[in-house]
């Protein structure tokens, strides 16, 4: 018997399961429901954490799940269970729908069965078996540690390295069936120097999607060599004055604060909240015209990128401003379904334990026109922030971020380290204020929490000048 | 499965691949949740989740774990299997051993255990919630954050040595943040959050008119001078630095390098001798309270700081052996095993003499800043330096009169701050995070857009 024809009464992985699906889905549209998704999943993940010059912990974690999300109107159900049985998973149809009873109508929706497999996993099966053994990456590990003692202020290392591979099927009640492999693979380099009552911190994370290679070409001398002059520069730096100022924030992650402040801004949950200022602004200027910001899931390797969103749908490139002009929001399935905004290829979760929500993906302000030289030098007081901490957004759009590594500007030049700087703001006034895009933009991974979970993102922009900004300091 | 059946086919399972050594944490979960949007229902949630942790030790006394969703009989022989595997990698240098007091008896609180109230029910308790706060105030337009749940889950831990531990119980949490408009002035947001032992347990009421005066006491506001300001920490935010810097305390932090304190801080002075902090994981207002921490050692109340000085670090298994102590039951289970705070409280000592009595938030009438709640504590906090910069929400409170103030950060250092502790008022509050009374701390800079 060919494995496709297997009959079974359980989801199981590497085989297919229309049948089965279908039955499920069935189930739940005879029981009324407007709309019936099922996202199930199976991963397989590793972390290794090598402190000073051992390996301290190496921990495998495995889990599979199920996620049932039930639409009646624009309410929506959401079950999820570790049961993968066609009893465990009725069961669940049958809770979520119970869940929306209320507001359960006499009209029956028509399911006219899956259609074709689009299987985004063929080629990629082979990957668990390509990736790093964790014997090779307990070594590279050590050797990266290794590397960042180059003295004898410093006082701790860290390598830190996991590997997330998740096997997921969807199936909907429009048809839609898809089955998929995501591999992502992270390193992150952490230092802590000391001198003295001087101490500071340095850390850097690299990631990628797909890509099993990608550790292997990770180059670990030169992260090493970035964390540590990083940690050695704000060593001995003073605190920033805190004020109003002009300040130029570093490519890459320095991406964060758009990120932050705007992106999720642009999210359809957020208009479904009321919370962003942005709800009735397509089509207006909302940022100074040398802004231009894209969100998309489709650069290859970059950490935020997928063949196929958590709702089934190929993920597009999203032109959220172009010239200034808001002219997109990132939308998924009950996004549109509630605010009109068509999706965007956004459905995402953490897990099969959350329902999919708009969520970012490769987010980033386009590349301008100036070096990185001209923004500084059109500065005669103010702040260079080279490199971002973490920060967060309140629920009225002020947004607070911390500047790991920050360099004053005298004159044109870059000057004294400091340390302690925040930046302050809200998107609505910040962003008109970003005058001047440099032609050096870069990507940098990072996990972003909201709604629906920690998803895989990236962040990116070009060398930006913002004309004013309130800094905080001591 | 249930928790005995498990512990049985652990066993069989590794007597099967010649395990002679183990342990176990799992946890078993049923959690519901709501959520509305101006009176109608906008997700409704229902989960079901089980999650088992096993250890491992090989013949050379290393460590192994894998961490697994599956506790079917296959699934427990492969996670066994692959913490076989990852054994070979354990930690040579620092070895973890079952805990001593594993097998001690623990202090069992009165089981507080509610039945499941349903969807329903907590749909529409979430509902009249909703309208509520709404009309509490004519400014209050949407509650944009607001949620709803209860949770059923049972934890065990249990190891070769026959050691075996269980405890279940239920909580319930209901969160309302409510946006505030008025024409030409920006939104303003505020909330609150109470937790129970089941829905019926939580004081809605209270829920609703905490988070409607928040948010109100927030509409009218302005930006503040940066400069240097006697502050008073709320009970909230206070306990939100303490917890946000407890590797002071953590003998994990301390032996990896990412503490302010090193093996010989006991007995350091760190604040005003008016100062006690303890940790009570099994204090009975702390609702999340768990008798045993993930290697089984009983939960128990610990002196951290008496009279200003550190008096006890907390520890695990391993740290204790390491410091020659016994383990706190602050710890969780891993290969490499964490250490964690479980609940705060700080009170006044019997020293306080030389605390300024008449700075008492509710009747002081010179200018300080009231912080109410400190936000952003991942990025703001830079604990192994010992240095903080945090957005808050408060208040400028200035001859009486009190107006909110508008994106501001309060910056500083954790140790200069508990040195300039000028006042700790008498009377205790509790919160979800521990309890703790009103603290003024002199001189700590603010950053403001005026």
């Amino acid at each position: 018997m060919l494995s496709s024809q297997i009959k079974s009464n359980e989801i199981v992985f590497g085989i297919c399961n229309k049948d089965l699906l279908e039955e499920i889905i069935f189930y739940g549209i005879g029981l009324g429901a407007d709309f019936v998704e099922i996202f199930i999943e199976n991963t397989d993940n590793s972390s290794v954490l090598a402190e000073e010059d051992f390996i301290t912990n190496v921990s495998p974690s495995f889990g599979r799940g199920a996620g049932i999300r039930i639409f009646k109107g624009e309410k929506d159900g959401f079950v999820s269970t570790n049961d993968l049985t066609k009893h465990g998973l009725m069961r669940s149809v049958s809770q979520a729908i119970e869940m929306l009873v209320d507001i359960t109508d006499n009209k029956i929706e028509v399911f006219n069965g899956l259609n074709k497999h689009r299987d985004y996993s063929l080629s990629k099966k082979k990957w668990i078996n390509e990736v790093p053994s964790i014997h090779e990456i307990s070594e590279k590990l050590l050797v990266s540690t290794r590397s960042l003692k180059k003295n004898n202020k410093i006082i701790t290392r860290k390598g830190s390295y996991s590997r997330n591979l998740q096997e997921i099927i969807i199936a909907s009640s429009d048809g839609t069936y898809v089955t998929d492999i995501r591999l992502h693979q992270t390193v992150g380099l952490n230092v802590i120097a000391s001198d003295a009552q001087y101490r500071s911190s340095g850390s850097r994370r690299f990631g990628s999607s797909g890509m099993p290679n990608e550790f292997r070409l990770w180059d670990h001398e030169k992260a090493a060599n970035d964390v540590f002059e990083s940690s050695m520069n704000m060593l001995y730096a003073d605190y920033v004055d805190a004020g109003q100022m002009p300040v130029v924030l570093a490519n890459k992650f320095g991406g964060v604060i758009f990120h932050e402040a705007c992106g999720h801004l642009l999210e359809t949950t957020q208009i479904e909240r009321g919370t962003t200022p942005f709800e009735n602004k397509l089509n207006e200027k909302i940022a100074h015209e040398s802004v231009t910001a894209i969100d998309e899931g489709i650069s290859e390797g970059s950490f935020g990128s997928l063949s196929v969103d958590d709702e089934g749908m190929e993920p597009e490139k999203s032109v959220l401003i172009k010239d200034g002009i808001l002219k997109k929001f990132i939308s998924d399935r009950a996004g549109e379904l509630r605010t009109g905004h068509k999706r965007t290829g956004s459905g995402r979760r953490q897990n099969y334990s959350f329902a999919a929500a708009s969520r970012m993906r490769n987010t980033y302000i386009a590349k301008g026109e100036h070096s990185k030289e001209d923004l500084i030098n059109s500065i005669s007081e103010g702040l260079y922030c080279k490199s971002m901490g973490g920060g967060s957004v309140g629920a009225t759009g002020q947004f607070n971020f911390a500047v790991e590594e920050g360099y004053l500007i005298k004159n044109g030049k870059l000057t004294s380290p400091v340390k302690g700087a925040t930046l302050i703001g809200e998107a609505k006034e910040v962003m008109p204020k970003i005058s001047m895009c440099g032609n050096d933009l870069e990507l940098a991974p990072g996990f972003c929490g909201s709604i629906s979970g920690s998803v895989n993102v990236t962040v990116g922009q070009p060398h930006i000048k913002v004309d004013s900004i309130t800094v905080g300091g001591r | 499965m249930n928790s005995r059946e498990i512990t049985t086919q652990i066993s069989k399972a590794a007597d099967f691949l010649n395990l002679k050594k183990w342990d176990y944490g799992a946890s078993f979960s049923n959690d519901y949740s709501v959520q509305v949007d101006k009176g109608e229902a906008k997700q409704l949630k229902a989960s079901q989740k089980q999650i088992l942790t096993i250890r491992v030790w090989n013949q050379s006394n290393q460590v192994g774990i894998t961490t697994t969703s599956d506790i079917s009989e296959s699934g427990i022989k492969k996670a066994l299997k692959q913490a076989n595997i990852a054994s070979d990698f354990g930690n040579k240098n620092e070895t973890t051993e079952f805990s001593p007091l594993a097998k001690d008896p623990i202090k069992v609180k009165e089981v507080k255990k509610r039945n499941p109230v349903g969807i329903k029910k907590l749909l529409t308790l979430l509902r009249v919630a909703e309208v509520k706060l709404i009309e509490s105030h004519e400014s209050i337009k949407s509650v944009p954050y607001n949620g709803l749940s209860e949770s059923f889950f049972e934890r065990i831990y249990a190891n070769s040595e026959g050691a075996f531990r269980s405890y279940s119980k239920s909580q319930a949490a209901l969160y309302l943040y409510a946006r505030a408009e008025e024409k030409n002035k920006k939104p303003r947001s505020s909330g609150s959050v109470k937790l129970g032992y089941g829905a019926d347990d939580i004081d809605i009421e209270s829920c609703i008119k905490e988070a409607s005066k928040k948010t109100i006491s927030h509409l009218n506001y302005s930006f503040i001078k940066t400069d240097k300001y006697l502050i008073c920490f709320s009970p909230e935010s206070f306990l939100t630095i303490i917890n946000a810097f407890s590797s002071m305390f953590n003998a994990r932090s301390i032996i990896d390098g990412v503490s302010l304190s090193n093996k010989n801080s006991i007995g350091e002075q760190l604040s005003t001798k008016a100062l006690n902090i303890y940790d009570d994981g099994l204090h009975e207002k702390n609702i999340s309270s768990s008798p045993f921490d993930g290697e089984g050692t009983p939960t128990k109340r610990l002196c951290l700081i008496n009279r200003g000085r550190i008096e006890n670090f907390i520890h695990s298994e391993s740290t204790a052996r390491i410091f020659k102590t016994t383990p706190t039951g602050h710890a969780g289970l891993g290969s490499k095993v964490s250490v964690s705070p479980d609940w705060i409280v700080v009170e006044k000592s019997e020293e306080n003499f030389d605390l300024k009595t008449s700075l008492d938030h509710s009747t002081y009438e010179g200018e300080f800043v009231y912080i109410e709640e400190l936000n952003a504590i991942h990025a703001g906090v830079r604990a192994s330096q010992g240095s903080f910069s945090l957005p808050f929400d408060g208040w400028l409170y200035k001859n009486g009169n009190k107006i909110s103030i508008e994106s501001a950060t309060v910056a500083g250092d954790i140790k200069y701050l508990l040195k300039n502790i000028v006042n700790i008022e008498s009377s205790q509050e509790v919160t979800t995070s521990g309890i703790s009374p009103h603290i003024w701390v002199d001189e700590l800079s603010i950053t403001g857009d005026a």
